[in-house]
């Protein structure tokens, strides 16, 4: 046993999982030992081997044959190698920290409700477009009712992977029902812009609410301001680039008046280049789970 | 209908989308009214296809692009129970719309899908067109801002495209950017990528005062789908006036199956009238094909440089240096507030927190 941190492994050397082993191994509770794939040749793996860690090519067979199991595992392989995967952790008592769109566990956004699902078996983080609006979306929520969240994220072409591209409506649809389910919102939409130019552009998302007519635009500053404070603790480059911006009523809104968010997310380039914040933003919001799971486990008391 | 027997050129198939570009220049708010006369106009033209959707396709109803004054499914219906003869097709953006959209499309009467990408990103549209042609649509694949990438790397995308089951794919120049050759040479890399396996299209835009001459140069070149709006009403300043090219491949022996008469009429006495604003070259409009900015930008930048007080010429020209694509309207709100902080930085949109960079 490792004293102070708790077992882990990472299933996926893409990437995701490549930039996801650099925060991990700047974890203060977080034991980061295996890491594991399918392709003997993959960078990721040979990486994981020159950094001193257990890596195989072995697969998840491998990692469940360890004489010391990982009491976490972050799954970032695709949605259907986690719906096989994921059965396999719960049997052997892993929780699962789930980077795929495969949506098995509860949506997570840990700036907004990881408290409440600290001992969920599955922890499913959304999408990246989800974990930089969602915490916009339930900040404004928590002051005044959102009748309607939208949200466009613009990401450069070169940050979009096979794995998005081959299926973008699913970040349409997960992302709108994370604005939903923990953003709070009655309805949400989400729209994603792949942008190919060079130099490529920074993570951009735009956050636009419909709020009653009434609301308390000083209060729902407040609450936005306070919460990027909070997302910044993990993700320093994630930032509002002026603002939130408050456009009067009009009968085409059915009266609502709408709040406008315009966040930029910077990359901490660990691994990938600093535009791709949306990357980013995925890993750094898998590393703050991990760590907030490790003390949980560890009984701290925060 | 003009027979041209003796010319023994190929026919080009136009089509009218004056329901759905034009819904940029109507800011979205079609009427029940407006679409189904103009379907039952066009339609006894005989125009063979038309267009009806939100301006930024299925699911475009939105803060970002404007909201829908009548459900565009509803329209969708509303033209598909009018039209005798004409097919009506729908657009959609893969990121923007999703397959659902496409599902519900059909099922209100659509039979036509032309699916979008930014000229770069066909292979997000994969998805799409298998979905399309397993429903029985007819596909058209649509490369916007053409004037981004070069031929052949436009033909690249094209296949792409046709590999996913698109039977069509267009030239998009939706900045009304591309002056003559750089459409022939465009129309022609594809024409001679994927011409044996589908069609090439050319959907132009008269920011610079070209869509008409560009489209004929794209049927010289191959192309045999041409798109086309009523009194040009479209995003920027318009799209290629449908009537006109009807009037042009006329006079050039092209059979498009399209009575001009009618067609005349149809723009005169039915889309003009109710028309809130001419699509005309001016500034704006200019700044936009010359810089190569998505033409539907045009009303959002008026809106946001009349909220920030700032010229919209400017947040074009910006949003054109900036290469933003299709569907980034957003960012025009953006470039408002930037300008109107240099231009007074007491004034709104000085990040108050978290902006240092």
């Amino acid at each position: 046993m490792t004293g102070e941190k708790v077992v882990a492994a990472i299933v996926g050397t893409g990437n995701i999982g490549s930039d996801l082993m650099a925060k991990l191994r700047r974890s203060d509770h977080v034991d980061l030992r295996y890491v594991v794939g399918i392709d003997p040749s993959s960078d990721g793996l040979a990486r994981a081997r020159r950094e001193g860690l257990e890596a195989s090519s072995g697969g998840v067979a491998w990692l469940l044959d360890r004489e010391e199991l990982p009491g976490l595992v972050f799954e970032a392989t695709s949605a259907r190698a986690h719906l096989a995967n994921a059965p396999l952790y719960k049997e052997s008592g892993i929780q699962a920290i789930d980077l795929t769109p495969a949506a098995i566990g509860p949506y997570v956004v840990p700036a907004v409700n990881l408290p409440d699902e600290l001992d969920a078996p599955n922890l499913n983080l959304i999408t990246c477009g989800g974990q930089a609006t969602i915490p916009i979306v339930a900040a404004i929520s928590v002051v005044t009712p959102v009748s309607y969240a939208e949200i466009v994220a613009s990401i450069a072409s070169r940050s979009a992977g096979p794995g998005t591209r081959a299926n973008i409506d699913e970040f349409t649809k997960t992302t709108a029902h994370g604005l939903e389910r923990v953003g709070g919102a009655a309805r949400g939409k989400a729209i994603i812009i792949l942008n190919p130019a060079e130099p490529p552009l920074v993570m951009r998302d735009t956050v636009f609410c419909a709020l009653e007519e009434g609301a308390d635009r000083a209060a729902v500053t407040e609450s936005i301001v306070e919460m990027v404070d909070r997302v910044r603790r993990f993700v320093p480059g994630y930032r509002l680039k002026a603002d939130p911006q408050f456009d009067d009523p009009r009968p085409e809104w059915d009266g609502h008046q709408r709040v406008g968010v315009f966040l930029e997310v910077e990359g901490r380039a660990d691994y990938l280049p600093s535009y791709a914040g949306n990357l980013d933003i995925m890993t750094a919001a898998a590393a703050w789970v991990g760590e907030e799971l490790a003390l949980a486990r560890l009984g701290a008391v925060r | 209908m003009t027979e041209h027997a003796a010319t023994g050129a190929a026919p080009v198939r136009i089509t009218d989308s004056t329901l759905r570009d034009g819904s940029h220049a109507m800011a979205h708010r079609f009427s029940v009214d407006q679409v189904r006369a103009t379907v039952a106009a066009l339609d006894g033209a005989g125009v063979p296809v038309l267009e009806v959707t939100h301006g930024d396709g299925l699911g475009g109803s939105s803060f970002n692009y404007g909201f829908s004054a009548v459900a565009e499914l509803d329209l969708v219906a509303v033209a598909a129970g009018t039209a005798e003869r004409a097919r009506i097709a729908v657009l959609m953006l893969p990121g923007l719309g999703t397959v659902e959209d496409l599902r519900r499309a059909a099922s209100a009467g659509a039979s036509i899908a032309r699916i979008a990408t930014h000229c770069t990103e066909a292979d997000i549209a994969i998805q799409h067109f298998g979905l399309a042609r397993s429903m029985g649509l007819e596909t058209v694949g649509f490369l916007m801002l053409s004037h981004m990438l070069d031929p052949d790397g436009l033909a690249r995308q094209a296949r792409i495209m046709v590999d996913a089951g698109a039977q069509c794919v267009y030239v998009v120049d939706s900045a009304g950017a591309l002056v003559l050759e750089e459409v022939t040479d465009r129309v022609s890399a594809l024409v001679a990528e994927i011409g044996s396996e589908g069609e090439v299209g050319f959907h132009g835009h008269n920011n610079l005062g070209l869509g008409v001459a560009n489209s004929v140069l794209a049927y010289r070149a191959g192309a045999r789908q041409i798109d086309g709006a009523t009194c040009s009403l479209g995003a920027g300043s318009g799209n290629s006036a449908t009537e006109l090219l009807t009037a042009v491949f006329d006079r050039l022996g092209v059979p498009t199956g399209i009575e001009l008469s009618k067609v005349l009429a149809a723009a005169d006495e039915v889309v003009r009238p109710f028309m809130e604003r001419e699509p005309v070259a001016d500034r704006n409009a200019i700044i936009m094909g010359h810089a190569g900015v998505y033409s539907s930008f045009l009303l959002h930048a008026e809106r946001a440089g009349r909220r920030y007080d700032v010229p919209t010429h400017e947040v074009l020209a910006e949003a054109g240096r900036r290469r933003y694509v299709g569907g980034q309207e957003d960012m025009l709100i953006d470039i408002a507030i930037e300008l109107s902080t240099r231009d007074s930085p007491a004034r709104a949109g000085s990040p108050a927190t978290g902006g240092e960079r």
